[in-house]
């Protein structure tokens, strides 16, 4: 019996195959840097937030030195720090990190969505400065959306892994394209024009803006210097939290360039002419570019003529010749 | 998201539109028309909501005499 145990563990936990459908949940890879006040994708690749406050909040990766989450092998947590707390509370206010799958992953990861006996489940590191009761979540993206939160509670400045099973629906519809299919949400405030005290929390429901949780006791916003980390976070099929599946930097890396990479151009003090650069990893989709340091030359235009070819298309003479490093974008 | 200065931009020598050159968040940015870019669709629906208008692409150059 002790036998049949240890190889369905084994099974489950060290050969089962892939198991996370997060990619970065480690929060180990940062390709657009390590902090910064501003909001959505910012710092830890796949990982973005959503915020709306009069105070000003920093998101950053942080590395951690002890804690629980160290024991279990991360480094790095995603941190969101109130810089300068919201002076004047307002219900619109809000603050939440989110995940977008891509919806072909989920529609082929096994998940019986549409069934009541088929379950993903969640799990992650969470620790707060501030204490209470928060909300988390998921929510689908086409057809009718559906939202499913749930609440969990943290003590001031401990470490907690929060996990919770998410049955099927039938209401659920996921497409089989490289669009958002799913959304997670980790809340850590939500002003009173996206709550009501009455809100159904373990179980889906047709997704309402004005509704999707309960009240929040406590305003994380409001709170000068508060804290909230994030990291270990896992999504896999079953009814199971199983040990966060790591991977190598390199092996998350390249899953995270399929949204948005670095790539290294020149510009001379040439003529006109093309200069194309191939991106590490195919992208999502055709992406949108951008100058992420040096400068182009004038005139020049960045172009995408596809999802695998950046390209500095130089109309006249440059005036700045040198090395300029180009962001591809085709983030969720 | 903010969008600023929106104006299509055509292949070097041809008036095939490729993108749309635009100010985005305050950073100059090249949008690819592909409707699955994220950037593209969210500056669609603020043209279609009478929100952005998106500047014609210039003439492309002459070529010869």
């Amino acid at each position: 019996m002790a036998r049949a145990l240890g190889l369905a563990n084994l099974l489950d936990h060290q050969v089962g195959g892939r198991r996370n459908l997060i990619i970065n949940g480690a929060m180990q890879v940062a390709q657009r840097g390590t902090s910064s006040t501003d909001t959505s994708y910012q710092t830890v690749d796949r990982f973005h937030n959503l915020a709306s406050t009069d105070g000003t909040i920093t998101q950053s990766q942080t590395a951690i030195s002890s804690g629980d989450p160290y024991n279990e092998g991360f480094r790095n947590v995603y941190r969101h720090t109130v810089t300068t707390a919201s002076s004047s509370p307002a219900s619109s206010h809000f603050l939440g990190v989110r995940y977008n799958f891509e919806a072909q992953d989920m529609a082929q990861s096994g998940w019986q969505y549409t069934s009541t006996s088929s379950s993903v489940t969640l799990s992650f590191w969470a620790k707060s400065n501030v204490a209470g009761t928060y909300v988390a979540g998921l929510r689908t993206n086409d057809s009718t959306p559906q939202n499913y939160t749930f609440k969990y509670t943290l003590t001031a400045d401990t470490w907690k892994k929060v996990t919770h099973t998410f049955i099927g629906d039938s209401n659920i519809t996921i497409n089989n394209d490289t669009g958002v299919g799913l959304l997670l949400d980790i809340w850590l405030y939500l002003g009173g024009d996206y709550t009501t005290s009455g809100h159904t929390h373990d179980a889906w429901t047709t997704y309402s803006s004005s509704s999707q949780a309960s009240d929040f006791a406590q305003n994380w916003m409001t709170t000068a210097s508060a804290t909230f980390d994030i990291t270990g976070v896992q999504l896999e099929l079953g009814e199971t939290a199983t040990p966060f599946e790591h991977r190598s930097y390199g092996e998350e890396l390249a899953l995270c360039q399929r949204y948005y990479e670095i790539v290294g151009m020149t510009v001379t003090t040439a003529g006109q002419f093309d200069n194309a650069v191939s991106y590490a990893v195919t992208k999502r989709a055709t992406p949108t570019l951008s100058v992420f340091s040096g400068s182009l030359g004038t005139a020049s235009v960045l172009a995408m003529p596809n999802n695998s070819v950046g390209q500095i298309r130089q109309q006249t003479n440059a005036s700045n010749p040198s090395d300029v490093a180009i962001q591809a974008n085709a983030e969720l | 998201m903010e969008v600023t200065n929106a104006k299509y931009i055509n292949a070097a020598t041809t008036d095939k539109i490729v993108a749309i050159h635009a100010t985005v968040d305050g950073k100059e940015t090249f949008v690819p028309l592909d409707p699955a870019n994220t950037d593209y669709a969210e500056i669609m629906r603020q043209v279609e909501a009478g929100e952005l208008t998106i500047e014609p692409a210039d003439e492309p150059p002459t070529e010869g005499a």
